[in-house]
């Protein structure tokens, strides 16, 4: 095949899978039978483009035959009648300013905001967004999580069963619901991104690249709703993480710390995106807790040397952000920051403070961030015992390579 | 669409009698404004679980036990049935449900044909 064909395929995919299964599921009320209808477009999109030529519109191609092939199902059909004539009429008032309540008229933001409906678990809402959203495969999104394939074709059709059964709204929530509803979109996104940052350290390379995939999510939601400062704070914290990751696994795999990374591996255009993009959602109101944590990121990221970072900035934001997300982690961050902007006995003094409170109880940073204080104090015996804590507690076998490094410099010394 | 509300309390709240539970002023109003809103299609208060029967048939043998079938703590004490547009809006009238704050509500779509 011709391969600006190929190419146009693979990225009509990327830019228009979401949207036609999303249209569909409007007009059909039927996911499997959008999901099947969409997939079947893009087969005969393989098929005629390179006889026809690539379409002027290829997303209004894929729509229009997706949307003819759900007819012609409906009417082979028989039990496919009404949603038929749901098919037919719906296509007639269909014009670009059709909007609901909520004044949006894309319907990937309804599609979105089912897939992340709360009365969903979190691995369905997270597993429906990648399947109906981005197009993956149930068989990829298996391997992604490491489950079996089964048991992830399982929890699809049980969520899609529970949003006609239960009857699961498909729209945009109106305005009282829409600020947390957003929350809920948004922390689906940073789980992705997330699990596929911390995935980077293993050696399979057939996981999908979660972590790009919940970038373009989060990129297509903040194009859908311009005026929502907490998505472009999102993508700027997952650019600015994203932007070093070239620097943060060494050649023995080990993870090298912040302090310690190669900056000249930094992605210097993901950065000045990140920054740009949260300097504009910055000036959009008080800063949420994504805004926050992509400030915090931004201070690392344009600081050009581990020594010439905003400590003392990043401490203020842990401590605004301490304030919206009641988090223990978040006050184990700031008294860290607190440490490098004031010496470590002013850290050590907030870390003491979480110790007694239990909240922490078997979280090895807790002990870990201990022992790096207490050795700074020159305290060695008792950053010693604190190490030797946080190994009991540590989990990957990067970090303990790491925390026995720690141990042996304090316990060598003279 | 209709959903049951299956409201799940603390045992000593099923002994209350009706008058002393239409005391509770914050659960008269529930019923008001949900009967305003034409949202409430029937529902009813149960008596405790030390007054419930169990029931099974094995091998065509009646089985009785003395008690609900499953024993906790937290019973369901009374159901609602509502009909209204979608879930988001049970998931509205259930979060307002007196025993919400206390207890639990289970949402349960009905069965339509």
């Amino acid at each position: 095949m011709r391969d600006d064909v190929r190419a146009a395929v693979a990225e009509a995919f990327r830019e228009d899978w979401g949207r036609v299964v999303a249209t569909l599921i409007r007009t059909t009320g039927d996911w499997d039978l959008a999901e099947d209808c969409a997939q079947g477009a893009f087969e005969r999109a393989l098929k005629t483009w390179p006889r026809d030529g690539i379409p002027r519109r290829p997303g209004a191609w894929l729509t229009t035959t997706a949307r003819n092939l759900a007819r012609d199902r409906l009417r082979r059909d028989a039990v496919g009648e009404t949603k038929l004539r749901e098919v037919a009429s719906t296509s007639h008032h269909e014009d670009p300013d059709e909007r609901d309540e909520s004044g949006v008229s894309d319907d990937r933001l309804r599609l979105i905001f089912t897939c992340c409906h709360p009365a969903l678990k979190v691995e369905a809402r997270v597993a429906l967004t990648l399947r109906t959203l981005a197009g993956l495969t149930t068989a990829e999104i298996a391997r992604a999580f490491l489950v079996p394939e089964p048991t992830m074709a399982q929890r699809l059709v049980r969520a899609k069963r529970k949003i006609r059964n239960a009857r699961i709204p498909y729209r945009v929530p109106p305005a009282h619901l829409l600020p947390e509803r957003t929350g809920g979109v948004l922390a689906v996104l940073y789980l992705l991104f997330n699990e596929g940052y911390a995935a980077t350290s293993g050696a399979d390379l057939v996981r999908v690249d979660l972590s790009a995939e919940a970038m373009r999510l989060a990129r297509t939601l903040t194009r859908l709703m311009p005026d929502e400062p907490e998505a472009l704070g999102l993508l700027a914290l997952m650019l600015l993480h994203d932007a070093r990751r070239a620097a943060r696994l060494g050649d023995d795999g080990e993870v090298v710390t912040l302090e310690e990374q190669d900056r000249s591996l930094w992605d210097r255009e993901a950065i000045a995106e990140g920054v740009r993009l949260l300097d504009a959602a910055m000036r959009l109101g008080r800063p949420g807790p994504y805004r926050l944590q992509a400030a915090i990121a931004a201070c690392h990221a344009t600081a050009a040397t581990a020594a010439e970072t905003d400590w003392a900035r990043i401490a203020v934001l842990y401590g605004e952000l301490a304030r919206l997300v009641p988090s223990p982690v978040v006050r184990l961050n700031r008294a860290v920051a607190v440490a490098m902007a004031e010496g470590p006995s002013a850290g050590l003094e907030l870390v003491e403070v979480l110790a007694a409170s239990g909240e922490l109880a078997g979280y090895h940073l807790l002990p870990a961030t201990r022992a790096d204080l207490l050795r700074r104090l020159g305290r060695p015996e008792q950053a010693a015992a604190a190490y030797r804590e946080a190994l009991e507690l540590v989990a990957t076998d990067a970090e303990r390579r790491y925390l026995n490094r720690r141990l042996a410099e304090v316990t060598n010394r003279p | 669409m209709r959903y049951m509300l299956m409201v799940c309390g603390d045992e000593s709240d099923h002994e209350k009698s009706p008058e002393e539970m239409r005391k509770d002023h914050e659960g008269f109003a529930w019923y008001e404004e949900m009967n305003r809103r034409g949202v409430l299609r029937g529902g009813n208060r149960l008596r405790p679980g030390s007054d419930a029967t169990t029931v099974r048939v094995r091998d065509d043998e009646v089985l009785l036990s003395d008690g609900p079938f499953a024993e906790s703590r937290e019973q369901m004490g009374g159901y609602d049935l509502i009909e209204c547009a979608d879930l988001d809006e049970a998931i509205e009238i259930a979060s307002r449900h007196p025993i919400a704050r206390s207890g639990a509500i289970e949402v349960r779509p009905l069965w339509e044909t």
